[in-house]
């Protein structure tokens, strides 16, 4: 864990009992005086790693900023599921404009805010925008780099589940690959995703040379929360890249949604770590590295992987991007392995 | 204060009296003098409390507007041509949001082929979007109406197009009036939102409308535009005693009291028009015309009112509508129809990519329309010499090749396009 030097190993994760923690480093959601700035009552399928994902980030944000925050919201699950006509479960001002421009309105709000500065508004209002990873990847890509490029004061962040959920399960270019989605079929000569393909957007971000960027997962939420309200101590472009397990289109138990997380993480299959002015500070160290099998075999977007002939060569080629990972994202802990 | 200036650079006065707080901009011909004049503003301290800020694309311009204008900052931006249609997806969440932006379009032609130069197509590709949309006769009307469109659009809370066009208004040398920041100050108040983004009270804005309640938030759209009918006039007549001039309003009639032909066009090519029916009145012929100002909303009213004595009307239009032919001359037959007018209709498109409309033309074509002699639509000097030969081409051949530069190939031999 970046944010401190005590590392508290129970129940086997790396979750630190608020109890032992004096009461300022305890976690935002442990605050009786938490915004539930996503509130209760929305429409998120069970199991929905995006809902929880987005309720932790925007509460620290909110906590960052003395609940001085403004969200921009990009057309996806997360826009669908807590805003239907006429209830809404935002407790701040957000706004959903358009699939694809959720960084540029974004942008359009920090401007608008940095002139009422200027004419006497006190509060230090700060702008945060988010959506997921077709939006962030695919149709958001231009207006995000544009964002990074200017350097905008605004916090995007991403809830990767790797591909189009709420129009039905389709491929992104965040989607892994080998993994069946609605036009990835586990059919032909190469069933799935196609290898060689795709984007890992933290990468892209990082050579912008933005002044902050972190990945996290929802399996560990106070890291979650920690990078959340360090992302707020920098002013321009941040990003935070959430892995958001969809238990619909990954074919997952809802109750897996942690356990999932955890196991992309500590199979090296989605690294965790910061950056900062495109140069990585900081790496979330793997405890015991798992094998990629572990954290493919419980989904059934990988099923084909597991028939009664195993896939072995395309599990060896997904456990090589692993260990590719490991390597470039310095993710071993050498004191533990 | 008179001066003499080029048209972007009289807009770009405009919009800076107008005390905007957000520009954003991505250059195209032949809006850039626009919106470099005003980020020079900016960024000399001409303008103060203003962002300007240069985007990656007309999508991203009209996206950082949304969010500025819901953040309640008065928010500018312009563009013209392929950028307009690039925005095309946020230009109807604007509107649909309501959010009083107020955007020049430098009017321009839309490709394939790529053409620079004038015509309507973009804008009026535009006019179901729910913006509405005022069209300059002069530079100095683009001018004054770039002040009138902060007005309008923030007292209905609905976004204003200005359309001038591309290079015949906006890179022409013209005396204006420029007004004193004083009187633009009297005539515009500050931005009072219906809506923000504010930490002191949340709203959620956006959200999924269904079936239940869509068509009643649609509706409102059209409500809104139906007001503006009204306000229009009346914003034109509170600036008339402020600034002492006449600009803007809903249709402007000029000779059309006992006119038996009307002439309706929209834009700069007004002035050729006026020009020749002068020549024209002068010959004796009874012959006027009505220039359209607000061509959304479409003042059914006040044509219908200006026209209804006349025997026909001649559409003069710098777009169409491909398959079918007018669309400003669409709408002006829907203004008197069913009302037991009796007016002959002519369709006359001209100008298009820049094709220059000559009072030679205009003569000829008047004449005809004046006995009746004219097809329901015309295509001004067009060169049918060169469209059969393409025809013709693509008759003969299954691979003709691209049609435009066949055509290019045609007219560069033959060198008479231009009358």
């Amino acid at each position: 864990m970046s944010f401190q030097p005590v590392k508290f190993y129970q129940t086997g994760t790396f979750t630190v009992g608020n109890r032992l923690l004096v009461p300022e480093e305890r976690s935002v959601q442990a605050n009786m005086e938490r915004t539930n700035s996503l509130n209760s009552g929305h429409r998120a399928c069970q199991g929905c790693g995006e809902a929880l994902g987005a309720r932790y980030a925007i509460d620290a944000a909110m906590h960052a900023t003395n609940n001085q925050l403004i969200a921009a919201n990009a057309t996806g699950c997360l826009e669908v599921f807590s805003t239907p006509y006429p209830e809404t479960s935002w407790q701040i001002p957000w706004m959903h404009s358009l699939f694809g421009n959720a960084p540029a309105v974004a942008t359009g709000i920090a401007a608008a805010i940095k002139i009422k500065r200027q004419k006497g508004l006190k509060d230090d209002v700060r702008v945060v925008a988010q959506g997921g990873d077709g939006g962030t990847t695919d149709i958001g890509f231009g207006c995000l780099s544009g964002m990074f490029e200017r350097n905008d004061d605004v916090l995007y962040i991403c809830y990767d589940n790797g591909g189009y959920m709420n129009t039905g399960v389709q491929r992104s270019s965040a989607t892994p690959p080998a993994a069946r989605t609605a036009t990835t079929m586990p059919v032909g000569q190469q069933p799935g995703n196609v290898f060689g393909q795709g984007k890992f957007m933290p990468a892209i971000a990082m050579a912008h040379e933005i002044p902050y960027v972190a990945t996290a997962t929802v399996a560990d939420l106070r890291d979650l929360e920690h990078k959340v309200k360090k992302a707020m101590t920098f002013r321009g472009a941040r990003y935070i890249h959430i892995l958001v397990p969809c238990p619909l289109g990954w074919g997952a138990a809802s109750q897996d949604t942690i356990k999932l997380s955890r196991l992309a993480k500590e199979t090296g299959t989605f690294p965790v770590f910061e950056a900062e002015y495109g140069e990585l500070t900081n790496s979330s160290k793997i405890r015991r590295v798992l094998p990629v099998e572990e954290y493919l075999r419980p989904q059934k977007r990988f099923a084909h992987l597991f028939g009664k002939t195993p896939a072995v060569a395309t599990l060896v080629r997904l456990q090589a991007l692993a260990d590719k990972n490991i390597r470039k994202y310095q993710l071993l802990d050498k004191e533990a392995n | 204060m008179l001066k003499q200036m080029e048209g972007s650079h009289a807009v770009a006065e405009a919009v800076a009296l107008c005390r905007p707080e957000v520009i954003c901009a991505y250059p195209i011909s032949p809006q850039t003098h626009i919106v470099e004049g005003v980020g020079e503003m900016v960024k000399a301290g001409k303008i103060t409390n203003c962002e300007f800020i240069n985007v990656e694309s007309e999508f991203a311009a009209m996206s950082v507007a949304i969010g500025s204008s819901a953040t309640g900052a008065r928010t500018y931006t312009a563009t013209a041509s392929q950028g307009l249609l690039f925005m095309v997806e946020a230009v109807y969440n604007a509107s649909g949001l309501g959010l009083p932006i107020v955007m020049t379009v430098a009017n321009r032609a839309i490709g394939a082929p790529i053409n620079i130069w004038n015509d309507h197509s973009d804008s009026i590709s535009q006019r179901d979007s729910g913006w509405i949309q005022l069209f300059a006769e002069t530079n100095q009307e683009a001018l004054d109406l770039h002040i009138q469109a902060f007005k309008l659009a923030e007292e209905l809370s609905l976004p204003v197009m200005v359309c001038m066009d591309g290079f015949i208004l906006t890179h022409a040398y013209e005396r204006v009036d420029i007004p004193t920041q004083e009187q633009v100050d009297a005539f515009l108040p500050p931005y009072e939102p219906r809506q923000v983004l504010d930490t002191h009270a949340p709203v959620s804005i956006g959200a999924m409308v269904g079936p239940e309640a869509f068509t009643e938030v649609r509706y409102l759209a059209h409500e809104k535009q139906m007001q503006a009918l009204d306000l229009i006039p009346k914003l034109a007549g509170e600036f008339k005693t402020i600034f002492g001039r006449d600009s803007g309003g809903l249709v402007r009639p000029y000779r059309t009291e006992d006119a038996e032909t009307i002439v309706i066009a929209m834009g700069s090519v007004l002035g050729t028009i006026k020009d020749t029916v002068d020549e024209m009145r002068d010959a004796g012929v009874k012959i006027g015309v009505l220039g359209v100002i607000s061509f959304r909303p479409f003042p059914l009213d006040a044509v219908r009112e200006a026209i209804k004595h006349a025997k026909r009307v001649v559409v003069l239009e710098k777009t169409f509508a491909v398959g079918i032919g007018g669309i400003l001359a669409t709408d002006v037959r829907t203004s008197f129809f069913g009302f037991g007018i009796q007016i002959e209709s002519y369709t006359v498109i001209a100008g298009l990519g820049g094709r220059p409309i000559t009072k030679a033309s205009l003569h000829e074509l008047f004449e005809k329309a004046g006995r009746d002699d004219l097809p329901r639509l015309t295509f001004l000097d067009l060169d049918w010499k060169v469209v059969n030969k393409q025809l013709e081409r693509e008759r003969k051949m299954r691979r003709s090749g691209p049609a435009a530069e066949n055509i290019l190939r045609d007219v560069s031999s033959t060198a008479a396009h231009l009358g």
